[in-house]
């Protein structure tokens, strides 16, 4: 006898997709538990940890970001090798106007995320037009090479950086304005995927050429896509220039082009929820581990290939089959 | 000065013609970007050194054994991770490059960083060519260079083994009719860039160190010479060595060393305004493809 797996929507998220589901508190409390789960917890979290693990969430509330931001180019069809570019440029700009221009935080962060995905739009407009492997070569040379530009002209402090920039009144807007920006981006950027802007976006990564053929312009909705995308990093960027209190050359560094494509892939490209949810579990992995120094890296690009190869759905999507559906063996008929 | 920048120009061009040799014949058959490379590069040249110094096997054959266990690397490379996930650019690329970083951090993290880790030049004379004194392994790296072009060249053209390949960069499925095992010439091919990252890596590293983080750099050049000579043509990646190598090499001279790293980088972004598929970059004729 031969058996299979049948997978079965649960009945309340059937009842729970229709007008219906606002006559009852269970259909009501499905729809929104998911959804204020991560609300919640953050506000939870923010309260009851320790000061170091608040350090620790905050840098976990940037990568979520950068990863949702390398998620929506992902699902636009551009991937990039490259997301240091975004945190770094958006990082320095803030940095710059602090230091030379003595303005404070408050204009800095809205102005580098502004300029900061102007800026990285524009060195990437060029490249555009390539498709698939094409576009990540670029975007992996990118910032490697803006740390040479860097180290060779020697402008904004060189290979020392800047440092003595100016910090956040307290420790509490530090944490409260990244987690609003957190969840602005996820709620957000969200419903702007799932509208029609964001449709035409996805049609771009499914097949360019029949969405051309539609007669819209597939690099004006790129380029769109790329400035949402690098504003995301670039604000998170700025942020952290003025939490570390220092911009240099480290915000170009290898680590904030890996950690978000890992986050993103271990959670579920394809749904930002899955990207935050990645950087969640990663960043704070890679805390625990922090004792491993260098090795941390290797689990990284582990962590990419095991989960390319073996889940390659990630984590997220596999919670999310599992609240909404349930399996069953059945027979197979012959 | 001048006689200087030419033939210093010329070895940097052959340089870098070895260094992408391997990746544009993986890419230009089975149409995986190796983003491991570097990776291979270096874990041929450690290989080599492991084999030489802490074993102390004689030389050729210790280079000979790390050419074969790094072609084994590939193999196993594509085996085990690229073949579930063929034709899947996104994986592959993500793939690929968790794949080299992972190598790459964990030489980095067992310590292969410092002057003793450089592998022996092959003859320790140098000769004059006009007014200009190059060493001989310089020498060497340019015959070895062009003898690995031509050696290539002859395989894809005159062997089986070589018209498979062909074959299948070609049109797949159509290969796959005429009994061509396509997963077994894609995982040759890897293997065969695997080998030639290491022979370039050997033939190439002994002007310096072997550096870790030379994985990254050669990473970028082999990219850069690929993406400015269109992916998967070998005429346009001699020429595009050239175009590079002889900038980098002038950069050099008469500017400051720094900029070095910026002439890849202006040849990209000007061969893609001007000419986005590359020097000779068109990809579906047989000719070109590899």
């Amino acid at each position: 006898m031969r058996r299979r797996k049948e997978r079965i929507d649960r009945g309340i998220k059937v009842r729970s997709g229709d007008v219906f589901a606002l006559c009852s508190w269970r259909e009501m409390l499905y729809l929104a538990a998911p959804r204020m789960l991560p609300i919640v917890g953050l506000l939870v979290l923010s309260l009851a940890l320790s000061v170091y693990w608040q350090r620790v969430l905050l840098s976990v509330s940037v990568f979520a970001l950068l990863a949702i931001s390398w998620d929506i180019l992902a699902q636009s069809g551009m991937i990039s090798l490259g997301q240091a570019l975004f945190f770094g440029s958006g990082a320095y700009l803030a940095g710059i106007m602090n230091h030379y221009w003595g303005w404070p935080p408050a204009v800095t962060i809205p102005l580098a995320t502004i300029f900061g995905g102007l800026l990285c739009t524009l060195l990437l407009t060029p490249v555009l037009r390539l498709r698939g492997i094409y576009f990540s070569m670029v975007t992996l040379v990118l910032p490697l090479m803006l740390v040479r530009i860097v180290e060779a002209t020697r402008i904004f402090g060189g290979t020392e950086g800047l440092s003595g920039l100016a910090s956040f009144p307290t420790r509490w807007v530090e944490i409260y304005l990244i987690i609003a920006a957190l969840l602005a981006a996820l709620f957000g950027f969200r419903r702007l995927m799932d509208s029609d802007f964001g449709l035409v976006l996805k049609g771009i990564n499914d097949n360019d050429r029949s969405v051309m053929n539609a007669g819209i312009n597939i690099y004006w909705f790129k380029i769109q896509a790329l400035f949402i995308a690098s504003s995301v990093g670039a604000f998170a960027g700025a942020f952290m220039t003025h939490v570390y209190l220092f911009v240099g050359m480290p915000v170009f560094a290898l680590d904030y082009s890996i950690l978000p494509i890992a986050a993103a892939v271990v959670g579920g490209i394809g749904t930002l929820a899955g990207s935050t949810l990645g950087a969640f579990i990663l960043v704070p992995l890679s805390e625990i581990l922090r004792g491993l120094g260098g090795l941390r890296i290797v689990f990284y690009g582990l962590f990419l290939v095991i989960f390319t190869v073996a889940l390659p759905e990630g984590i997220f999507h596999y919670v999310q089959r599992k609240y909404h559906q349930f399996e069953r063996w059945a027979e197979v008929e012959r | 000065m001048l006689a200087n920048t030419f033939v210093y120009g010329f070895v940097n061009s052959i340089i870098l013609v070895l260094v992408a040799l391997g990746f544009n014949l993986t890419f230009g058959i089975s149409g995986v970007a190796n983003f491991a490379y570097g990776a291979l590069y270096i874990l041929g040249a450690l290989l080599s050194w492991v084999f030489f110094n802490t074993i102390g096997l004689p030389y050729l054959l210790s280079v000979l054994c790390a050419v074969v266990l790094t072609a084994v690397a590939g193999e196993l490379m594509y085996r085990f991770v690229l073949l579930r996930i063929r034709g899947m650019v996104l994986s592959e690329v993500i793939a690929t490059f968790g794949i080299g970083l992972a190598t790459l951090e964990l030489f980095k993290y067992l310590g292969f960083i410092g002057f003793e880790y450089s592998l022996p030049v092959f003859v320790d004379t140098s000769i004059e060519i006009g007014q200009v004194v190059v060493d001989m392994q310089r020498v060497f790296i340019v015959i070895i260079g062009i003898a690995m072009a031509g050696f290539l060249w002859f395989f894809t053209h005159h062997t089986r083994t070589g018209l498979r390949f062909r074959g299948i960069a070609q049109e797949e499925r159509t290969a796959l009719s005429l009994g061509i095992n396509s997963d077994r010439v894609a995982m040759l091919s890897v293997s065969f860039g695997a080998a030639y990252a290491a022979i370039a890596a050997i033939v190439i590293l002994p002007l310096g160190t072997i550096n870790v983080e030379q994985g990254y750099s050669v990473l970028i050049k082999a990219l850069a010479v690929c993406i400015v000579g269109g992916l998967g043509s070998t005429g346009g990646l001699v020429l595009a060595s050239f175009l590079i190598g002889y900038g980098q090499t002038i950069t050099v001279t008469y500017l400051e060393s720094h900029w070095v790293m910026l002439v890849p980088l202006i040849a990209i972004l000007g061969i893609l305004i001007f000419r986005p598929s590359g020097l000779f970059g068109e990809q579906k004729e047989l000719e070109e493809r590899i």
